[in-house]
């Protein structure tokens, strides 16, 4: 987990090539290979959406150090936001995408208040906790639609509803807009007082606070943004399965693909998520779609092992390989020169 | 008024005190000396002014401001900062980083943050290493990184804790000429050291600890012919020794 | 009130059995700081030995308890020479990581042999019966599963205090250089320790399917009780993580009987952030 910075962060050549990559994000449902086969639009869109959502955890699990295995929580809040506005309301989705950001935000904050009290394993466990009492607690209580979830309704497909049903076109552009504001805040944060705060924090608690940083509140806010973020992520969810249930979106299992997708991909680092989505999604809808309907499993069992190895040849992740490779190239140009 | 005023501190931890109503004062633009030997309380004492502890007894004042049990980063945002004796780098950001972490406190927007960060880097001499990753400076680079980040923080008061020790003669030459410059630009210094020869050329008062209590309170020149304070870095025995040969010579 | 304290003795019973699965998770927690993700899938994997072997040899639960305790010792130690050796010393999240990933592996491994379907076993000797005291009904297959439990726990206990070899676990949980450099063969003790912890978690499952349907999905809820009785006992402590146990089996039997079953987990975890906020470091942490 390193986030290395050595010079001024308003604007580098590395922002350069993210917006070029953007570009060619926007142009990509136009790819005829791509636009002629809805399977793999679907695979691009749940990489933008996951890609997102880890980088909603990246926040305060990479940046500020504080791993919760609680995100799954926030992500159901803006999924149940989102899908009680529409089936039990009959609204338009957005006033519940918004209340479940602030709602989520404010849990996160009351919540996390007494969990960062704890250390180490204490609070690891605490975060699973969480996610529990909220995952049965919700498969309870009726207002939220209890164990049967919210199903949609069918209803007028486009941007006031959220919802489309000929081509996931509209969807894919979505999803895209909130990799950018995910991604774009948290590149922002990186170059700014409050990021530099974050990573001090992670680095050395007691170190942070001789130097004036109020790390309660660092990590309160940041655990705030992240929650917040995550429920944005979830609200897309619902809209794009139109459907939601508590083992859906609030399961230890989810919480856990955040985690591991930024670890995979590099935490603490602007493009480890993004890594991280770009490998196991494919790998987990690809794997699914060949072997889903036969022994039921497999794609997981390769998982299972693919977690293992990668957490335990390279902790630092994808992002740990690539320096790897780098270096190795460097040095052997270095050599070439002499 | 003088810039921190500690009065009658007491500090426990369980039955141990480790600090018996020590009180001294520390003017403006001088340098402090807080010397005594290994377990005197001289960390106990900072951690205490710093907020790293809370004092069981006694009142702090900074600035005239009561400080007594506030917390760490208040007190740094008051403008007194510290070091810490076994270094504490953020080692996953590189030396620049680290100090920026320290600039932000008093300049909130990135350039006058970078511009202050890159005058206390050169200023400690680390301009060399600053974008290197701080966990993988030498022992000497860490001790000179947490100078860098404290004073970066714009301080009124900087506590030095044992910045000397464990380095070579010229090394420690180096830090008493940083030192002295800074309190020239107007800085006010207290410095925890266990070693003399550095701070006793440079300090306008020295309070020296044993035990958890104060011995003495004075000039440096005072301080090294002041009895007890003999005794307590030599023992009674060679003490009594060393004025007896004094004597004969 | 005859009610309450039938409830309250069908928890203990139940408390008994999670104390003896956190009892092997707090040996490793305590001597290698490693959260073993995969604690609840061990106890999966257990119960279908104990099934398998029921099912194809007729062995009785009661008698494949030992075996399945030996299997998962193996299983154990595997575990700690293929995957943790390499994650000593770095985060605890990693370990924490790639204990999921196996656990994973386990579940779905398992799903793809034996099916998701719930697998029951019929007629072994402790099935149905049960032991009337008074107006008490006590089923014996639980009754036996909690003395097996308290038994087991007894003699972890035992060994972990008042052996030699306790002693150097001991040691190496305390500091692993100062260990080796009295002589403790430490890699030798982590692998015991993880095989001894995977042991007493399948002396628990092999017992279960005496009274308890066999699914792949079936150890999650378990592993996840063991780490709130772990943590909330206080780390490394087994008498802590016993009493905690306990706690849990009467709190969870408690809520579910009188609030309502679907609120036992909740009950179960709140009382762990209840306690945990007020102790951060267990009941017997320090």
């Amino acid at each position: 987990m390193v986030g290395r910075s050595v010079e001024l962060k308003t604007f580098s050549s590395r922002d350069i090539a993210w917006l070029a990559f953007l570009a060619l994000l926007v142009a990509v449902p136009f790819i005829p290979a791509i636009a002629a086969n809805s399977f793999r639009l679907h695979v691009l869109i749940l990489i933008l959406l996951f890609a997102s959502m880890s980088q909603a955890w990246n926040i305060i699990g990479g940046y500020c150090g504080q791993v919760s295995f609680g995100h799954s929580v926030f992500f159901g809040i803006g999924a149940y936001g989102a899908g009680m506005a529409v089936v039990t309301y009959g609204m338009v989705p957005w006033p519940g995408i918004v209340v479940g950001m602030i709602l989520a935000a404010v849990v996160a904050v009351i919540i996390s208040y007494p969990c960062f009290k704890l250390s180490g394993h204490y609070f690891a466990i605490a975060t699973f906790a969480i996610v529990e009492i909220f995952n049965r607690v919700f498969l309870v209580w009726d207002w939220v639609g209890g164990a049967l979830g919210l199903d949609y309704p069918i209803i007028k497909e486009g941007i006031g509803n959220l919802m489309w049903h000929q081509s996931k076109v509209g969807y894919y552009y979505i999803a895209l807009v909130i990799f950018v504001i995910i991604f774009g805040m948290v590149r922002w944060l990186e170059g700014h007082r409050f990021g530099y705060y974050m990573r001090a924090v992670r680095e050395g608690q007691e170190t942070a606070e001789s130097l004036g940083v109020n790390s309660t509140a660092v990590k309160l806010i940041a655990m705030a943004l992240s929650a917040a973020m995550a429920a944005l992520c979830g609200s897309f969810f619902v809209q794009y399965n139109l459907r939601v249930d508590p083992p859906m979106v609030m399961s230890l299992d989810m919480s856990m693909k955040f985690v591991l997708i930024t670890i995979l991909g590099g935490a603490g680092t602007l493009v480890g998520p993004l890594l991280g989505a770009s490998v196991l999604i494919p790998l987990q809808e690809y794997s699914r779609a060949i072997w889903g309907g036969l022994g039921g499993g497999v794609d997981l069992i390769i998982f299972g092992i693919l977690i293992i190895l990668m957490v335990v040849k390279q902790p630092d992740g994808l992002i740990g390989i690539i320096r790897d490779v780098r270096r190795w190239l460097s040095k052997k140009r270095t050599k070439e020169e002499l | 008024m003088p810039l921190l005023d500690v009065q009658n501190v007491t500090m426990k931890f369980g039955e141990l005190v480790a600090n018996r109503r020590v009180s001294f004062t520390v003017e403006e633009k001088s340098i402090v000396g807080l010397i005594g030997p290994n377990g005197a309380g001289k960390t106990t004492l900072f951690n205490c002014v710093s907020g790293l502890c809370r004092p069981t007894e006694g009142t702090i004042l900074f600035n005239g401001e009561n400080i007594t049990g506030l917390k760490p980063y208040q007190i740094a945002s008051r403008g007194a900062v510290r070091t810490f004796q076994v270094v504490r780098p953020l080692k996953d950001m590189t030396v620049f980083d680290n100090v920026l972490v320290g600039a932000f406190l008093k300049c909130s927007d990135n350039k006058r943050a970078f511009k202050k960060a890159e005058e206390c880097i050169e200023l400690c001499s680390l301009g060399s290493v600053k974008g290197k990753l701080a966990g993988e400076l030498s022992i000497g680079g860490k001790k000179r990184l947490e100078m860098a980040r404290a004073l970066a923080t714009n301080p009124k008061l900087l506590m030095l804790d044992e910045v000397m020790a464990g380095l070579t003669s010229t090394e420690v030459k180096e830090s008493v000429d940083v030192i002295c410059n800074l309190r020239q630009s107007g800085l006010t210094l207290m410095v925890v050291e266990h070693v003399l020869e550095g701070i006793m050329s440079i300090a306008d008062k020295i309070v020296v600890l044993d035990g958890g209590i104060k011995i003495a309170e004075d000039s440096p020149e005072r301080i090294v012919n002041d009895d007890r304070v003999i005794e307590a870095y030599l023992g009674a025995k060679y003490s009594q020794r060393y004025k007896s040969e004094g004597r004969v010579h | 009130m005859e009610t309450f304290i039938q409830v309250l003795i069908d928890g203990m019973l139940s408390g008994m059995v999670y104390a003896l699965v956190a009892a092997g998770l707090c040996l490793i927690w305590g001597v290698m700081d490693v959260i073993n993700f995969a604690h609840g899938e061990y106890l999966m994997v257990a119960m279908y030995v104990s099934y398998w072997l029921g099912f194809l040899a007729n062995v009785d639960p009661v008698v494949s308890t030992v075996a399945a305790g030996a299997f998962i010792f193996m299983i154990g130690a595997l575990t700690y020479k293929l995957i943790i050796r390499f994650t000593i010393g770095k985060p605890g999240l990693v370990a924490l990581l790639a204990t999921f990933g196996l656990a994973i592996f386990l579940k779905n491994l398992c799903m793809n042999q034996f099916s998701p379907n719930f697998r029951i076993m019929s007629d072994t000797w402790l099935s149905g019966k049960t032991l009337h005291v008074g107006g008490l009904i006590i089923a014996l297959p639980q009754l036996t599963a909690a003395v097996l439990a308290l038994i087991v726990v007894g003699l972890l206990y035992l060994l972990v205090n008042s052996t030699k070899f306790g002693w150097a676990i001991q040691a190496t949980a305390m500091d692993r250089e100062a260990a080796e450099l009295v002589g403790i063969n430490t890699e030798r003790i982590y692998i015991l320790v993880f095989g001894i912890g995977g042991a007493c978690v399948g002396v628990a499952g092999g017992i279960m399917p005496s009274y308890l349907a066999v699914h792949p999905e079936v150890g999650s809820m378990f592993g996840l009780i063991a780490f709130i009785c772990v943590a909330m006992g206080g780390f490394g402590s087994i008498p802590g993580a016993f009493i905690s146990g306990l706690l849990v089996g009467v709190v969870e039997a408690l809520a579910g009987f009188y609030i309502a079953p679907v609120f036992k987990y909740v009950a179960v975890f709140g009382l762990y952030l209840a306690v945990i906020f007020l102790r951060p470091k267990g009941i017997f942490g320090w």
